[in-house]
């Protein structure tokens, strides 16, 4: 603990701490335009000068220089100052003033920075740098003239996203940011380098020109998009949403967020149904509610219920449905909708449970069936960080992916997970934190679950203040629906079975909707996708950005998320829907409020009621541990299409195009 | 003695020929009043009127919808929506002042960094129905085009003291 003295102020920082660090702990702001805590220190943009004693008689960068016993440093003395003015000056040298043009601007590191520590004015009256544009895909703009060689795009594609498509070449003050060859940056967090970058070089394409900062709403929300639960801020404008950006939260995402968390919410305004149809004829005719309610009483189903929850489905939505379904007298509840029908008596057996934080700190990795990078990129990046700084070994077993790391591809036969090759139940054993990932695709082939949880056993993956069995959903609903009670032991094939009256979709759209031709299906949803066209009744629901809810994210996180913007039209809270067709329908519901339904669904499900982890114990069903010998599937097929919300946006379809199909729009944006 | 006076003013109407004797001199003297609309008093240059939105010589739109004017004005009167345009540059695609809300501060020129929006000399724009003084981007580029050489020529003699 070396104690150093900063503006005159004594303190002890921890070892290795750099003096830019030691800054901050003492409350001094330091500028920066390179350093940044979640990439490797750089030191290029000079901005942090600081004078300290002993050294040089001359500023030095504090970000990358390390604090040692009885240094005395210096934030605010004259030559701090001048050396602070000194090299904003050089940074305006080449920086072109349009920032009234600029997306940045507002919300810019250099803009703020020179107010704050450059000179009043410009003594530069020599010609300005110029730079040719770059093309770095659908999600991002470049601009590149405005560029000031941070390189922290470079450094975060390197070490967090794990692809090497982004880089600098010539020098000097002929230094250029590009993507190799001008292709489309290939990573599902590239959004990440917009936020990252402190000047308006990378701004987001799909957001281009539409708002400043200052004009927008910020409301804090939980992205449904995957089952991480990424904590975001949701920007609007008057009634639409205009973009979302994540927010820190060390335990879920740091401070990143995928392509499709931030770049979905142009599908909100897209495709949206705002009037309740029914079905007249064969073809679905504009109603009122009335209407709508009136021929689903008609139906007459009794008993005969059932309720399918969506991937995008939230906890309060669940709950009243689930409330309506049995006070009408059924008890048909499910929400893996593609026909999973793995074992959930056990909720940890179908859990994260090493935690999304921890996952950085296991030794040896396996992975059975599952494609990180698509079903929950940000503990991809996890992962990544587990094997980049720590050194951790990967195997895994299933359809071969691009990971970002190296992994050993043991083959992708399920029955792999019961006879594993000698060298990898070794590593596992030998490992201190060893920790097994089943996916969606594993869990879809009998005998994977209940062989997952013997191996869990005989490796000794779950030991004291460790625990290494995780199942990865990708689906933001799945924890909260089987919170709820959402799971048959057969799936979705027990509805089949039971050939309900009357079914509620809450959201649904990759149910088989042929299999159950006899069903009155009323969908409650947002998006005229799939679900919608085989309703008979379609309820106009509020998306996820539209109402209050609770959700659990795929490690147990009970997370909540508010309102930030109006359903359109005469779409309604989900919550508000099921209490009025309870009425329509001569039962009650037990709830007139959202914070009336909330209680109740605390008080029928506690663990919902505490944000934070839920503690699903350990227990361990007695499962059939003999795998089928069969190929594991890929349960996503196109990672920026997953969800109706996904499918409706023009920026999805497009990154779809370009970064799955390999459509070629380069020389279109020249 | 002042109730003598008083008595003697109030006897010979002395107010009354007073005024009337003021009234008599003004009635000689050159008029303050104009013959208005015929006739019209000088403006100063920085007279703020009207709003419009220029354009450059070449025809093109001077705003870049960087939305400073909606952020500065204190009335909130500027509505701005703004999009990439087919060639890529930043242009509104709404450019609303509702002129029944705005003081006529000129806080919006002065904010505007490329003398797009400005107040130009008019203030004759009183009209019959509400509705009419809310102005859309037509209406305030149809302003610039017609009053450009008046709003050039107030901005050309105001420039040497700012």
């Amino acid at each position: 603990m070396p104690k150093v003295t900063v503006d005159g102020v004594e303190l002890d920082v921890p070892q290795g701490a750099t003096v830019l660090q030691a800054c901050e702990m003492a409350g001094k702001e330091i500028p920066r335009f390179c350093y940044h805590e979640r990439l490797s220190i750089a030191g290029n943009c000079r901005m942090c000068l600081v004078e300290v004693a002993p050294g040089p008689p001359k500023p030095q960068a504090s970000c990358a220089l390390p604090t040692a016993e009885g240094q005395v440093i210096k934030t605010d003395s004259p030559m701090v100052k001048k050396a602070r003015e000194g090299v904003m000056e050089f940074l305006l040298i080449n920086h072109p003033l349009d920032c009234p043009i600029c997306d940045q601007g507002g919300e810019c590191d250099l803009q703020d920075q020179s107010v704050a520590y450059g000179r009043g004015a410009t003594r530069y009256d020599e010609n300005k740098r110029a730079v040719t544009e770059k093309y770095m895909g659908p999600i991002v703009k470049t601009v590149m003239t405005r560029c000031i060689q941070c390189t922290r795009c470079v450094r975060f594609a390197e070490e967090v996203a794990g692809v090497e498509d982004v880089g600098a070449i010539y020098r000097g003050e002929n230094m250029q940011i590009t993507s190799y060859l001008e292709r489309a940056v290939g990573s599902e967090l590239s959004g990440n380098i917009v936020d990252l970058c402190p000047v308006g070089a990378l701004t987001s394409k799909p957001y281009a020109f539409e708002a400043r900062p200052w004009e927008l709403t910020k409301t804090l929300g939980i992205d449904m998009m995957d089952a991480v639960g990424t904590n975001v801020r949701i920007d609007a404008r008057g009634r639409q949403v205009l973009r979302v950006l994540p927010r820190v939260n060390d335990d879920v995402n740091e401070e990143w967020a995928n392509d499709k968390t931030r770049h979905h919410v142009d599908g909100l305004t897209r495709r949206r149904l705002d009037q309740p149809y029914v079905r007249v004829n064969g073809a679905l005719q504009p109603a009122s509610w009335a209407e709508a309610f009136a021929a689903i009483k008609a139906v007459n189903a009794g008993s005969s219920v059932a309720a399918i929850a969506g991937d995008l489905a939230d906890c309060e939505t669940m709950f009243a449905a689930k409330t309506l379904v049995n006070a009408l007298g059924g008890s048909l509840l499910e929400g893996r909708q593609t026909g999973l029908d793995y074992d959930v008596t056990s909720l940890s057996a179908v859990n994260f449970n090493t935690g999304i934080a921890e996952a950085e700190n296991a030794d040896v990795i396996l992975l059975v069936g599952t494609n990180l990078r698509w079903e929950a990129p940000l503990i991809n990046t996890r992962v990544r960080k587990a094997v980049w700084k720590k050194g951790a070994k990967v195997f895994a077993i299933g359809p071969e992916a691009d990971l970002t790391y190296k992994a050993d591809w043991l083959g992708d036969d399920a029955s792999l997970v019961s006879k594993l090759p000698a060298h990898v139940t070794d590593a596992l054993k030998g490992a201190e934190r060893p920790m097994l990932v089943f996916g969606g695709g594993a869990l879809s082939v009998p005998g994977v679950h209940g062989a997952g949880l013997a191996l869990a056993k005989s490796v000794n993956a779950i030991k004291d203040g460790w625990n290494g069995y995780n199942v990865v959903h990708f689906s933001a609903a799945r924890m909260g629906s089987l919170m709820l009670g959402y799971g048959l032991p057969g799936g979705i094939k027990d509805v089949v079975v039971a050939k309900p009256k009357l079914a509620f979709f809450l959201g649904a759209d990759e149910v088989d909707f042929a299999a159950l031709p006899d069903t009155f299906k009323v969908y409650v949803g947002h998006h005229g996708d799939k679900g919608a066209h085989a309703a008979d009744v379609i309820l106009p629901a509020a998306a996820w950005t539209e109402k209050d809810f609770t959700t659990v994210n795929t490690e147990g996180r009970v997370q909540r998320s508010e309102k930030a913007v109006f359903a359109p039209g005469d779409a309604r809270e989900d919550w508000s829907i099921f209490r009025a067709l309870a009425d329509a329908l001569g039962v009650t519901l037990g709830f007139d409020s959202f914070d009336a339904c909330r209680a109740a669904m605390i008080a029928a499900v506690p663990a919902l009621g505490v944000e934070g982890i839920a503690d699903y114990g350990w227990t361990v069903p007695k499962l059939p541990a003999k795998p089928e010998a069969r190929a594991i599937p890929s349960p996503i097929k196109d990672f920026y299409l997953t969800n109706a919300i996904c499918r409706a946006s023009p920026t999805m379809q497009r990154c779809s195009q370009e970064l799955i199909h390999g459509a070629d729009f380069a020389e279109a944006a020249e | 003695m002042s109730t003598i006076a008083h008595l003697i003013k109030s006897f010979t109407l002395w107010e009354f020929v007073k005024a009337h004797a003021l009234t008599f001199k003004y009635f000689w003297k050159p008029k303050a009043t104009i013959n208005y609309p015929f006739e019209k008093n000088p403006l100063s240059p920085r007279f703020r009127g009207e709003h419009a939105l220029r354009r450059y010589p070449n025809g093109e739109e001077r705003c870049i919808a960087c939305k400073l004017c909606e952020a500065v004005c204190p009335a909130q009167a500027i509505t701005i929506e703004a999009e990439p345009r087919d060639d890529g540059s930043r242009r509104t695609t709404r450019y609303d002042i509702d002129m029944t809300k705005c003081i006529y501060c000129g806080f919006c020129q002065e904010a505007c960094p490329v003398d797009a929006v400005v107040e130009g000399p008019n203030f004759e724009f009183a009209t019959e129905t509400r509705e009419e003084l809310l102005y859309d981007k037509a209406k305030l580029l149809a302003n610039g085009d017609k009053w450009e050489r008046a709003i050039a020529a107030n901005l050309a003699a105001d420039a040497p003291y700012r």
